[in-house]
C-alpha cells in the first residue's frame, strides 16, 4: 500500500477528477442525479487519497519532496513528468481537495442559471485537475500546462453561469491571465537555455533542464545578473497577474462579481494561490539574486494593494465586489510577507494563502446564499440578516471577524506575522524601507476592520428594509449549506488556535527554498548579508561556476 | 556537316536518362495513377461512377501512404535517396517523407470533408477529385524539390488546379471572384519569384540549391544582386503563405471558394508554401542569413500582428479563419527567422516549423470541418450563426471549442506545443531581436484569444436565434470521421507532444556538409 501511494498517489489524486469528468461526458444530460453522484464521488475519492497522502507524508522530512515520480514526457525538449510534494505544497493541495467537494455539495441546492449540472460539474472537475496538478508539478512545462488548464473551465464557469456582465468579465479574466502566462513561458524557456542543470545540487542529467528540483538548487546561479532580472520580470508579471497584485488586479473584482458563487469560492480559495505559490515555489528559489533586486518593488506594490484594496472596499455598494476588493488587500499581505525574503515572512505568506482561502471562500459562500435569497447584493437595500436568518448572520459576522485578523482565528496568523516579518526583512534588503511598508500595512489592518465591520453592519445589523420585510424566500441556513460550510468554520477556528499545524509543515520547505546553493552542495547565505556583500556573494557564486552569460 | 553531327551527338548525350530510383518516386507515381484512375473512371462509368469517386480518391490517397511507409522502413531518414542519378535535385529524406505523409493526410481529410458537400451541391465530382489529387501531387514534389526549376514546377502543379478549384461553384459570383483573385495574385507572385530565381541563377550558375548556397556564401559574390534575388523569391512565397502585406487575396478567396477547398488552401497550400520556403532557406540560402533573417523578421512581425488585429474585426467566420491563418503563418515565419544562427538552431527551427505545420493541420482542418457541419443547418457563415450552438449541437460546440482553444495555443490542446516550439527556437538563438520577436509573439497570443474566445463565448453564452431549427443535427458520416480524426490528433498532440515530435524532430533538409560551418 505504501509503495503504491508513493508511486501513484499524486498522479491518481490529480487525474481522478479528470476521469470523473470523462465519465460524466458519457452520461446523458437529463440524468442529473447521476451527474451529481459521479462528481461528488470522484472528488471525495480524491479527497480520501489526499488524506492517505497526508498519512503517509514523512513530517520529519517536510522540506524534501516526497512521493516523487519522474517519467519521460517530451524528450525533445527534455521536459519530464515530474511530480512531488513537500511541506509547502501539501497544505495547498489539501485545501484544494477539501474545497472542491464542498463546493459541489453547495452547488446541489444552488445551480445557477442556465442550470445544466452536467457541464457545470464537468468543468469543476477539470478545474480541480488543473489546480492539483499545479501544486504537485516539479517540471516547469508540466507546471505551465496545469497552470493553463485552470483557465478554460473558469472562463466558461464565469461566462455561462455568471451575472449580467459575464461575457466581459470572463474575457477580461482570460486575457489578463493569458498575457501573464505568455511572458511567464518565455521566462521559463530563457531559464531552460541559460541555466546549467549539471551544476545543481540535485543535478539534472543535462545542461538544459526544466526540472524544478535542479533549477531551485543552483542550476540558475550561472545566469548573469541582468538576464536574471529580465527573467524574474517575466515571471513577476505572470504570477503577479494571477495573485493579483496592484496594478494587475482589475480583472479580479469583475470576475468575482460576475462569477457564480461556487466559481467565486474556488477563485478566491485556490486560483489566486497559484500566483503566490508561483512566487514561493518558482520565482524566489530559482532566482534569489533577482528576487532581492525586485523585492522593493514587490513590497511597494503589496502595500499599495493593501491600501488600495481597502479603499476600494469602502467605495463599494455591492457586497460581492467588496469581498473581491478585500481579496486584493489580503493578497497584499501575503505578497508583503513574500517580499521580505525571510523564512518567517514566507511561512506567514503560505499560512495567509490557506487562511485567505478558507475565510474569503466562506464570505463568498454567504454572499452567494444571500444573493439567492434577496436577489441583490446592494448593501443599501440589505439589512437585518440577523433577524431574518440569525445563523447565517452570525456566520457572516464570524467570517468577517476572521477576515479582519481577529486573534484566535486563522486570518490573524496570515496577517500578523507578515507585518512582523516586514520589521526585519532579509539582510540584503533595506530594513528602513520595509519598516515603512510595515507601518502602511498596519494601517491597512485598521481599514480592513473598518470595511468588514461596515459590511456586517450594513447587511446583518438593523432591521430588514421594507422591500424584504415579509419576503418568504428569506430563510436561514439550509442543510446543504451547513454541510458545505461547517468544515470551513471548524478549520478557521482550529488553525486560529493551533497555527503550528501548518507552520510545522511549511517551515522546513521554506527554509530549504531560501537556501542559495553553491557548487557541490555548499550553501551560501547570500540573502542574509548586507546589500553589497550579498551581491558580491552572488557574483562569487557565478564566477566559481565559471560562467557569466 | 561535321559540326551538325557533333551537334546532334551533343543533343543525344544531353538526353541520356539518368538512373531513376523508382522506389523513391513510388509515392508520386502511386498518386499519379490514382488521379488518372479517377479521371478515367468518369469517362467509362459516367453518372454511375459519381457515388464511388470520393471513395476511390480517399482510398487511393491512403494507398500512397504504403510506399511512404516502405521508404521510412527502408531508413531514408538516416540515408537519404537521390531520385535522379544521385544529384541533389530531388531528395527523399526523413524530412520530405514526413511532409509527404502530412500532405496525403491533409488531402484525405479534405476528401472526407468534400464528400457530401460536393455531392449535394451537384458540382463536377470526378473533375473535382482529379484536380485535388493533381494539386496534392504538386505538394509531394515540393517536399523533395531541391532545385529551383523543380520548386517552380511543383509550385505551378499545386497552384493551377487550386485556382480552378477555388472557382468550383461557378454560378456564384463570389466563387468566381475567389478564383480570379487567387489566380492573379498567384501569377504575379510567380513572376516575382522567377525573376528572383533568374538573378540567383545568374550569380551562382546553378539551379541546384546546394550549389547556390555554396556560391552565394562566398565573399566575392555580389551582395546587392543576391539580396534582391533572395528577397524576391521570399516575397513570391510570402504570397503563397499569405504573409502580410501580401495576404490581401486570402480572405476573399477563402470566402468565395467551396468550404472544403478553403480548408485545403488554408492548410495544404499554406503548408506547401512553407515547405518551399524551408527548402530554399535551409538548403539554398542558408549561408546568407544576413539577407533573409531581417526580411523574415519583418514579415513575421507584420503577419502576426496585423493578421490578429484584423481578425478581431471580422464578422464572417470564414474571413475570421482566413485572418487567423494569416496570424498563424506569422508564428511559423518567426521560427524561420533564426534559422541561420547556427546548425543546432537550424535544427530547432526546422523542427518547430514542421511541428507547427502538423498541429496546425489537425486543428485548422477540424475547425473547418465543424464549420461545414454547422453551416449545413445555418446556411450562413456569419459569426452570429454560431450563437447558442451549445444548445442545439453540444458535441459540435465542445469540439469547436477544443479546436479554437488549440488555435489560441492554450494547454493542454495541441496548439500550445506548436507555439511553444516556436518560442523554443527563438529563445535558443539567444539574440536580442529574437527575444523581441518572442515578446511580440507572446502579446499576439493574447490578442488572438480575443477573437477565438469571442467565438467560443458566442457558442456557449448566447441564445440560438429563434428562427433557427434547433432539433438535433445529423452530421454525415464522412464529416464525422474528419472531425473525429482531427479532434483526437489535436488533443493527443497537446497532452503527449512526443506524438508529434517523434515525426517532426527530423534532420534539417540540407546536405549535412553544407550546414556544418
Amino acid at each position: 500500500m505504501e509503495a503504491f501511494i508513493d508511486d501513484w498517489g499524486l498522479t491518481l489524486v490529480t487525474f481522478i477528477p479528470l476521469v470523473g469528468a470523462l465519465v460524466m461526458m458519457a452520461i446523458p444530460r437529463v440524468n442529473e442525479s447521476m451527474h451529481k453522484a459521479v462528481a461528488l464521488g470522484t472528488t471525495l475519492v480524491a479527497a480520501v487519497l489526499g488524506v492517505l497522502l497526508l498519512a503517509n507524508f514523512d513530517y520529519g522530512a517536510a522540506g524534501d519532496l516526497q512521493f516523487v515520480v519522474d517519467k519521460s514526457w517530451i524528450d525533445v525538449i527534455n521536459s519530464r513528468y515530474i511530480v512531488g510534494l513537500d511541506g509547502m505544497s501539501l497544505p495547498l493541495l489539501l485545501l484544494t481537495l477539501g474545497v472542491v467537494p464542498l463546493c459541489i455539495i453547495y452547488s446541489f441546492a444552488h445551480f445557477p442559471e442556465p442550470h445544466n449540472p452536467k457541464t457545470f460539474l464537468t468543468l469543476i472537475l477539470v478545474l480541480e485537475t488543473g489546480m492539483l496538478g499545479s501544486f504537485i508539478a516539479q517540471d516547469l512545462i508540466l507546471f505551465f500546462v496545469f497552470f493553463e488548464v485552470v483557465l478554460l473551465p473558469m472562463f466558461f464557469l464565469i461566462g455561462v453561469w455568471g451575472g449580467d456582465d459575464r461575457r466581459y468579465a470572463s474575457l477580461k479574466f482570460f486575457l489578463y491571465t493569458l498575457f501573464g502566462s505568455a511572458l511567464m513561458l518565455i521566462s521559463f524557456l530563457a531559464l531552460f537555455f541559460l541555466a546549467d542543470g549539471t551544476v545543481a545540487e540535485s543535478a539534472a542529467a543535462t545542461v538544459n533542464t526544466f526540472d524544478m528540483r535542479a533549477l531551485s538548487t543552483g542550476a540558475t546561479s550561472v545566469i548573469g545578473r541582468s538576464a536574471q532580472l529580465w527573467i524574474f520580470g517575466g515571471m513577476f508579471i505572470g504570477f503577479g497577474v494571477k495573485v493579483p497584485m496592484f496594478p494587475f488586479h482589475t480583472w479580479l473584482p469583475d470576475a468575482h462579481t460576475q462569477a457564480p458563487t461556487v466559481g467565486s469560492v474556488i477563485l478566491a480559495a485556490v486560483l489566486l494561490k497559484l500566483g503566490t505559490y508561483g512566487f514561493v515555489r518558482i520565482a524566489i528559489p530559482f532566482l534569489p539574486e533577482a528576487a532581492a533586486a525586485w523585492a522593493p518593488i514587490i513590497g511597494l506594490l503589496a502595500v499599495i494593494g493593501i491600501i488600495y484594496g481597502a479603499l476600494g472596499c469602502l467605495a463599494q455598494q455591492d457586497m460581492k465586489r467588496l469581498i473581491a476588493f478585500s481579496s486584493v488587500a489580503h493578497m497584499g499581505f501575503v505578497m508583503l510577507g513574500i517580499s521580505t525574503l525571510t523564512d518567517f515572512g514566507i511561512n506567514a505568506a503560505v499560512f495567509g494563502m490557506v487562511a485567505h482561502g478558507l475565510i474569503t471562500g466562506m464570505l463568498f459562500f454567504v454572499a452567494g446564499s444571500m444573493k439567492d435569497r434577496y436577489h441583490t447584493l446592494d448593501m443599501n437595500r440589505l439589512g437585518g440578516l440577523l433577524l431574518q436568518g440569525p445563523k447565517m448572520g452570525w456566520i457572516l459576522a464570524f467570517a468577517a471577524m476572521a477576515s479582519l485578523g481577529l486573534p484566535g482565528l486563522a486570518g490573524f496568523w496570515g496577517e500578523f506575522p507578515a507585518i512582523l516579518a516586514a520589521y526585519n526583512p532579509a539582510e540584503i534588503l533595506s530594513a528602513g524601507l520595509w519598516r515603512g511598508y510595515m507601518v502602511v500595512a498596519a494601517l491597512g489592518t485598521v481599514l480592513a476592520a473598518g470595511y468588514l465591520l461596515w459590511m456586517v453592519q450594513k447587511t446583518a445589523f438593523g432591521t430588514p428594509t421594507e422591500e424584504f420585510e415579509n419576503d418568504p424566500h428569506i430563510h436561514d441556513v439550509t442543510a446543504f449549506e451547513w454541510i458545505a460550510w461547517t468544515p470551513f468554520l471548524i478549520l478557521i477556528v482550529v488553525f486560529g488556535f493551533y497555527p503550528n499545524l501548518i507552520f510545522d509543515l511549511t517551515d522546513p520547505a521554506v527554509i530549504k527554498s531560501l537556501k542559495v546553493e553553491g557548487l557541490n552542495g555548499t550553501a551560501a547565505d547570500c540573502l542574509e548579508m548586507a546589500k553589497s556583500a550579498g551581491e558580491a556573494c552572488f557574483a562569487d557564486l557565478r564566477s566559481a561556476l565559471g560562467s557569466g552569460n | 556537316m561535321i559540326s551538325l553531327v557533333s551537334f546532334v551527338g551533343l543533343f543525344a548525350e544531353a538526353f541520356n536518362r539518368p538512373p531513376i530510383d523508382w522506389h523513391a518516386l513510388a509515392p508520386e507515381i502511386t498518386l499519379l495513377v490514382v488521379g488518372a484512375l479517377v479521371t478515367l473512371l468518369d469517362v467509362v462509368l459516367l453518372e454511375k461512377g459519381r457515388a464511388i469517386t470520393p471513395a476511390i480518391a480517399g482510398l487511393g490517397l491512403l494507398a500512397v501512404l504504403v510506399p511512404i511507409v516502405t521508404l521510412a522502413v527502408d531508413g531514408v531518414a538516416s540515408n537519404p535517396r537521390m531520385a535522379f542519378g544521385g544529384s541533389e535535385v530531388y531528395v527523399v529524406d526523413g524530412y520530405s517523407l514526413v511532409l509527404k505523409a502530412l500532405f496525403i493526410i491533409i488531402a484525405y481529410l479534405v476528401v472526407l470533408m468534400s464528400t457530401n458537400y460536393i455531392a449535394e451541391g451537384d458540382y463536377w465530382e470526378s473533375e473535382y477529385y482529379g484536380m485535388l489529387l493533381s494539386s496534392v501531387l504538386g505538394m509531394l514534389v515540393m517536399a523533395s524539390a531541391r532545385d529551383l526549376i523543380t520548386v517552380f514546377v511543383a509550385l505551378e502543379l499545386l497552384s493551377i488546379p487550386a485556382y480552378l478549384l477555388a472557382t468550383w461553384r461557378k454560378r456564384d459570383l463570389k466563387s468566381n471572384e475567389a478564383g480570379l483573385k487567387y489566380y492573379l495574385n498567384g501569377v504575379f507572385a510567380s513572376a516575382l519569384m522567377l525573376y528572383g530565381m533568374s538573378l540567383l541563377f545568374g550569380v551562382s550558375g546553378s539551379t541546384i540549391l546546394v550549389e547556390i548556397n555554396a556560391a552565394i556564401g562566398e565573399a566575392a559574390a555580389s551582395t546587392a544582386i543576391i539580396s534582391l534575388g533572395i528577397v524576391l523569391v521570399i516575397v513570391g512565397f510570402a504570397f503563397k503563405v499569405s504573409a502580410v502585406p501580401f495576404h490581401l487575396w486570402a480572405p476573399d478567396t477563402y470566402e468565395g471558394s467551396p468550404t472544403p477547398i478553403t480548408a485545403f488552401l488554408a492548410v495544404g497550400a499554406k503548408a506547401a508554401g512553407f515547405v518551399a520556403l524551408m527548402n530554399l532557406i535551409f538548403v539554398g540560402f542558408w549561408s546568407r542569413s544576413d539577407v533573409y533573417s531581417p526580411a523574415l523578421w519583418i514579415l513575421a512581425a507584420l503577419t502576426m500582428t496585423i493578421g490578429n488585429l484584423t481578425a478581431l474585426r471580422q464578422n464572417n467566420l470564414i474571413r475570421l479563419m482566413a485572418y487567423s491563418g494569416v496570424a498563424q503563418a506569422g508564428f511559423m515565419l518567426a521560427a524561420l527567422t533564426v534559422a541561420g544562427e547556427s546548425a543546432e538552431i537550424a535544427q530547432t527551427s526546422a523542427s518547430a516549423v514542421v511541428t507547427y505545420l502538423i498541429i496546425y493541420a489537425a486543428m485548422n482542418l477540424g475547425a473547418f470541418a465543424i464549420i461545414l457541419a454547422v453551416t449545413r443547418r445555418t446556411a450562413s457563415a456569419e459569426v452570429a450563426a454560431f450563437d447558442g450552438l451549445f444548445q442545439w449541437a453540444p458535441a459540435l460546440a465542445v469540439l469547436m471549442t477544443v479546436f479554437l482553444v488549440s488555435l489560441a495555443g492554450i494547454p493542454p490542446l495541441g496548439g500550445w506545443y506548436a507555439k511553444f516550439s516556436v518560442f523554443t527556437a527563438l529563445l535558443e538563438a539567444n539574440v536580442w531581436w529574437a527575444y523581441v520577436l518572442a515578446g511580440l509573439a507572446a502579446i499576439n497570443t493574447v490578442i488572438a484569444f480575443g477573437y477565438y474566445g469571442r467565438l467560443a463565448s458566442r457558442m456557449w453564452f448566447e441564445k440560438a436565434p429563434d428562427s433557427l431549427d434547433t432539433t438535433s443535427l445529423r452530421v454525415p458520416f464522412a464529416l464525422q470521421a474528419a472531425i473525429a480524426i482531427t479532434a483526437v490528433a489535436t488533443i493527443a498532440f497537446g497532452v503527449y507532444p512526443a506524438a508529434v515530435t517523434h515525426f517532426s524532430d527530423i534532420d534539417v533538409p540540407a546536405a549535412a556538409a553544407a550546414l556544418v560551418p
